[in-house]
């Protein structure tokens, strides 16, 4: 077609039928609408093949690991020996939920104030930005952080100053669902409870958190799945420890921690026992997030 | 103002009846109580409140040493010598700076066709299962990222990637340097790959978010002219969004600047300032990672923390930003609709 007929045709077409499929600007208009569509959904398959790439690595070199039993009740070995992740399944285990214990209290009632008491004054809002940012602060600062105010000050590495890091970790994630949540609570249950004499902590605590209980469980499920693979806040409080140890104001030996070290050691057998962790926790916070979705979607 | 008819109801619930709707105030039979536990919620709120000064004080204070020795020369200095006790952040901002920006320019175009595609082409059945494992994407772990891509994209990257690169921009002159040098795998393009993959599902996540607020009458008036999908998206719904977008992007950069154990494993550790990004090179987080534990004596120990309040700051502005423009989004949303 040369540019003559085709600028008539364009023209004619316009005035006939602007979508019109001969219309040559209305077809370019349509085939660049179909590149650019393609594209968003390769896009879409650029994003999912790294999650399967990710997922079936961690299958293929972890399943092995999973399988023996030695790595669940063996101690974590010297390099060219055998042995398992039990004091590492353990120490992630015990600094999960201590982190867990400490910092969840603290965020629900934080929360509590931005959804329920907050309405006035600057503390709420000021708050509810600072947590935003905490949220996504590095990890890595949090660690330096505990490292200064804590462990610097008694004089050795712990699993306490690791379960404190942890639970620092899990205050922001806690504090947001928790606010979110209660936010959904329709007034006009609170009014019901106002209007038959409630005083307002029992309003909160009998009436709101029960209204928003799985959607701040969900949080708190996000929030453990969040810090059981952290890594990095665990390096310089936690440290590590080759043995089993049930001191908490001690080194303990943590997965992150041992992976990291494993991983980057020249040793196959560490390798091993590596991808057989990496799989484990990759698995444990899997299924964290999915069982907090399902659980989140039943109450939508 | 208490009624006879009410004290039924009294008994019932064990408190007084108020009469006065406000919440705030309390009844009659334990003031104390209602007192007592609004005062515990604004304790922790001020306890959250407080924690950002107080990492930002902590880091302030165990870097005096450095502070005070090298001032603001500190950031441009290229020294990096723990036997001489000389020290400077150049090396390190610039790795944080380049394998951040590598993660943006391949995260965020990417981002917005997934965000793209899930609200306007998924058919309603799709989105949920295909947006859940976008989010996953967030779920993994960075130590599994880390480890991943030393033992099984780096070496892939090496043999397969990095010589086309080399082969193809090497040669352009400037340009080219930036792909000159031997292929190892591990370096800043790598870490800037997995970071990109990393920050995919957060950008993502907020593109949708701002997305799905545009007002259906004003995607309807523009197809309702006959305008395609793609002219829908990109002149009603980025326009409408743009400020929202634009916080989603500064929060994946945001992650993207703090990001340690997957940068720590792939780039390689080197204290050079190299023009090339093959090169191996260094970035705060992972310098940190690395060296910190092992540090010994005021000054260096003193540096790194220096290292790590500058991330703070670096992160906390971006952050914040971020934070700031999906907040002024919100806020157009209930007057421009």
């Amino acid at each position: 077609m040369n540019t003559v007929t085709s600028m008539s045709a364009e023209g004619s077409a316009r005035a006939a039928n602007p979508i019109d499929a001969a219309n040559p600007l209305y077809r370019s208009r349509r085939q660049v609408n179909f590149v650019l569509l393609v594209i968003s959904g390769f896009a879409l398959a650029f994003g999912l093949f790294w999650l399967v790439w990710i997922l079936g690595t961690l299958l293929y070199e972890g399943g092995h690991a999973l399988a023996r039993a030695t790595l669940y009740y063996q101690m974590t070995p010297p390099p060219g020996a055998d042995g398992g992740l039990a004091n590492a399944i353990a120490g992630s285990l015990v600094m999960v939920t201590v982190g867990t214990l400490l910092g969840t209290p603290i965020g629900i009632l934080a929360g509590t104030y931005l959804a329920e008491f907050g309405r006035k004054g600057w503390l709420a809002g000021a708050t509810r930005f600072l947590n935003d940012v905490l949220l996504s602060a590095p990890s890595i600062v949090i660690g330096l952080f505990v490292y200064s105010v804590y462990v610097a000050q008694v004089g050795h590495f712990s699993a306490w100053a690791g379960s404190i890091a942890l639970g620092l970790i899990v205050v922001p994630v806690v504090v947001r669902t928790t606010d979110d949540m209660l936010k959904l609570v329709p007034n006009s249950l609170r009014e019901a409870a106002m209007a038959l004499g409630c005083p307002v902590w029992k309003m909160v605590t009998f009436v709101t958190y029960q209204a928003a209980r799985t959607g701040i469980v969900t949080g708190i499920l996000l929030a453990v799945a969040r810090i059981s693979g952290e890594t990095a806040p665990l390096l310089f409080t936690a440290l590590n420890n080759q043995f089993w140890s049930n001191n908490l104001n001690a080194p303990m030996a943590n997965l992150p921690v041992v992976i990291f070290q494993f991983a980057m050691s020249p040793y196959e057998d560490w390798h091993r026992l590596a991808w057989g962790g990496a799989a484990l926790i990759t698995l444990a916070v899997l299924v964290l997030n999915i069982l907090a979705r399902a659980l989140f979607r039943k109450t939508d | 103002m208490r009624a006879t008819t009410l004290n039924g109801l009294q008994a019932a619930t064990g408190v007084n009846v108020i009469s006065d709707p406000q919440r705030s105030r309390p009844a009659r039979s334990a003031p104390w109580l209602d007192t007592a536990f609004e005062w515990l919620t604004r304790v922790f709120a001020f306890f959250v409140f407080s924690i950002l000064a107080a990492i930002l004080a902590s880091l302030l204070i165990g870097s005096q040493v450095t502070l005070q020795k090298y001032g603001f020369a500190f950031i441009w200095s290229a020294d990096w010598n723990p036997v001489t006790e000389e020290f400077g952040a150049l090396v390190p901002i610039f790795g944080t700076l380049v394998t951040s920006l590598i993660a943006m320019l391949i995260g965020v175009p990417v981002s917005f066709g997934i965000a793209l595609f899930l609200t306007e082409l998924s058919p309603a059945w799709l989105k949920r299962p295909l947006g859940t494992a976008i989010e996953l994407l967030a779920a993994i772990p960075s130590i599994i990222y880390g480890m991943w891509g030393l033992f099984v994209f780096a070496p892939l990257f090496q043999t397969h990637v990095q010589p086309a690169l080399i082969d193809s921009l090497g040669g352009i002159p400037y340009f080219g340097a930036l792909f000159a040098g031997p292929p190892i795998g591990i370096g800043m393009l790598t870490a800037g790959v997995i970071l990109s993959v990393m920050v995919i599902p957060f950008i993502t996540a907020v593109m949708r978010d701002v997305f799905d607020i545009v007002p259906p009458m004003l995607k309807e008036s523009a197809y309702g002219l006959g305008a395609t999908t793609w002219e829908v998206v990109w002149r009603v719904v980025l326009p409408y969004t743009r400020v929202g977008v634009i916080g989603g992007i500064m929060l994946g950069l945001g992650r993207a600047l703090g990001e340690t154990m997957a940068v720590t494993f792939v780039i390689g550790n080197a204290h050079r300032l190299a023009t090339s990004l093959m090169a191996p090179g260094n970035s705060i987080a992972s310098a940190l990672a690395n060296e910190f534990t092992e540090a010994v004596g005021d000054v260096y120990f003193s540096a790194l923390i220096e290292l790590g309040l500058i991330l703070f700051l670096i992160t906390t502005i971006v952050l914040a930003l971020s934070k700031l423009l999906l907040m002024q989004l919100a806020k157009g949303e209930g007057t421009q609709t």
